[in-house]
């Protein structure tokens, strides 16, 4: 007998003897970590600062140079961003627009993850189908907007296919990749455990493929916003395409077309920081190692 | 072996297993027993099979013919009471030492006591009792301060120690182990492996562990099985009754013994 071994039993007894209800609040080494975190932080607010003051710097210049009507400085568009925010129709196609993104996303989110996943998992299926979706992927599937309107109709129905086409085989290819990176291990080790299918998808598939999505959607966050604003040239009377275009331009009033891209450039922006920010807090493990 | 002993823990048949349909076999009409609270090491050189023969027991593979019964079960899927330790890539890479002990707890929770998932026998425990085992757990293998780290952030010994927690969470009545320590330096191999004895003689644990070290294979095993190139047909076992002793690395008889492992391998002793 090993004179150090502690019989597991007594181990068990000590530990059930402890409250085990709160854990402590501060572990080792998480003030550090904290601190560290608030310091990137804030130096990612900094660079975010430097960067908007170049971008206006920039307009400024332009407007100086160009001295014409179709470039008012910034100074003449933010009120009337504002006004026409709060006094015109800006916020309602704003949220039109912002409501077919989203939907869009959420479609192709919702077919692209678990046929992804097949893909990746299932090799067989991958061979059959990887030469189709590397031939289809690369085609701008905007050209086949006349097709999408003739078909679906003028709806809405046609706008939010169109976008959540493009973004399918952007999120498909890479939560395919993810699935495929997976190692035979993992499963197994998994499985052993007892996991079916079920849990296999709740535990494994889904955790994995999650980043995945979302490093998806940064990427194409900005091709769906430009698809969006050239599907709503068509058929519609909302929209922030339909205010920059028709409702504006075409009328010669500058400063509020100015105020449409702002809008739309906004719900870009806003878009891409929740996609950001929503992958790095399911990121987080892989940052771990360097955290340490 | 006898054959009729109906109380073996695993109990494999004319065992016949193939990769492809005109490979050869790894295994050919194999047969072999381990009785109830054995600690068995095999061995082999790589490509003799031995990995294979783990993931039949385990069943992670189906066996081309014969049968692989292990308890009362006759192995077509993962038997929820066998618990399953690998080299190295187990754990959820995304999830912290303390989820991935959870895991296994939380499967079951999921299914109940389906018999196919989780053992019919015993309830899931309730989530409270479940994060008590997580945490005896976690303090019992030396881990608990790593509880909220990531697997990437631990050292490769802890991480054998998180999948060795969250494997006997479970109460395994069967413990395989795949090359567990293979890719540990040799004072962290050395710990796990004492680590190991030390549960094997508390938890009355039958285990099985595959191993390409001889000194491993000796260390951990009272009955070692040497299996050679492809086809195994009959299994050559040594008998090593040191093993599991404190001390008996040092002891004469330790060295005999792998220096008979080493002959049987086709070594120069």
């Amino acid at each position: 007998m090993n004179d150090k071994a502690t019989p597991f039993t007594d181990a068990a007894r000590a530990a059930e003897a402890r409250p085990l209800s709160a854990p402590p609040a501060v572990w080792e080494g998480d003030t550090a970590t904290a601190k560290r975190a608030a310091k990137t932080t804030l130096a990612r607010l900094g660079n975010l600062a430097l960067a908007l003051a170049i971008f206006v710097a920039c307009w400024i210049a332009l407007a100086a140079y160009l001295d014409r009507d179709i470039m008012p400085y910034p100074w003449e568009v933010l009120p009337v961003f504002v006004e026409e925010m709060r006094e015109g129709d800006l916020w309602d196609h704003t949220v039109i627009s912002a409501g077919r993104v989203l939907q869009a996303i959420a479609v192709a989110v919702l077919f692209a993850t678990p046929i992804g996943m097949g893909l990746g998992q299932i090799r067989v299926l991958n061979r059959i189908f990887s030469p189709l979706i590397g031939l289809v992927h690369p085609i701008p599937k905007v050209v086949f907007l006349p097709v999408i309107l003739v078909i679906m109709g003028i709806g809405e129905t046609s706008k939010v296919f169109l976008i959540a086409l493009i973004l399918f085989f952007q999120i498909l290819v890479v939560v395919r990749d993810e699935a495929a990176s997976l190692r035979p291990e993992l499963i197994q080790s998994v499985r052993s455990l007892g996991a079916g299918r079920r849990a296999l998808f709740r535990y494994v598939y889904l955790p994995a493929s999650l980043p995945a999505v979302l490093t998806a959607l940064r990427v194409s966050v900005g091709t769906a916003i430009a698809v969006l604003f050239i599907a709503e040239q068509y058929s519609t009377r909302e929209g922030l395409g339909y205010y920059i275009v028709t409702l504006t331009w075409q009328r010669l009033r500058f400063d509020q077309m100015y105020a449409g891209i702002l809008a739309m450039s906004l719900l870009g922006l806003l878009l891409y920081m929740v996609v950001d920010v929503l992958e790095r807090i399911v990121g987080r493990w892989r940052r771990a190692g360097e955290l340490d | 072996m006898s054959a009729t002993n109906t109380q073996a823990m695993i109990a494999i048949t004319d065992l016949t297993f193939r990769y492809g349909p005109r490979s050869t076999p790894v295994f050919d009409r194999f047969n072999w027993q381990v009785a109830p609270g054995e600690t068995w090491s095999i061995i082999g050189a790589s490509g003799c099979g031995k990995t294979t023969l783990l993931t039949l027991i385990a069943g992670l593979r189906r066996a081309t013919s014969g049968t692989i019964r292990v308890g009362d079960t006759v192995i077509r899927r993962p038997r929820p009471e066998t618990g399953l330790i690998l080299q190295d890539y187990g754990l959820l890479p995304w999830a912290t030492v303390w989820d991935n002990v959870a895991l296994g707890l939380r499967v079951r929770r999921l299914y109940g006591p389906d018999g196919t998932h989780a053992p019919r026998t015993a309830p899931p425990p309730s989530r409270q009792e479940a994060r008590r085992m997580v945490e005896q757990w976690l303090r019992r293998l030396n881990i608990a301060d790593q509880r909220n780290k990531y697997p990437g952030a631990i050292s490769g010994g802890q991480r054998q120690r998180t999948a060795i927690a969250r494997t006997l969470a479970l109460q395994p009545d069967l413990l395989l182990m795949d090359e567990p320590f293979s890719s540990l330096d040799a004072p962290t191999r050395e710990d796990l492996q004492n680590l190991v004895i030390q549960l094997q003689r508390e938890m009355d644990l039958t285990s099985v562990i595959v191993t390409h070290a001889i000194e491993e294979a000796a260390i951990l095993g009272r009955h070692i099985l040497v299996l050679g190139q492809p086809p195994n047909t009959e299994p050559v076992i040594v008998s090593n009754p040191g093993a599991g002793v404190p001390g008996y690395r040092s002891t004469p008889a330790f060295l005999d013994r792998c220096n008979e492992l080493r002959e049987l391998l086709g070594l120069k002793a």
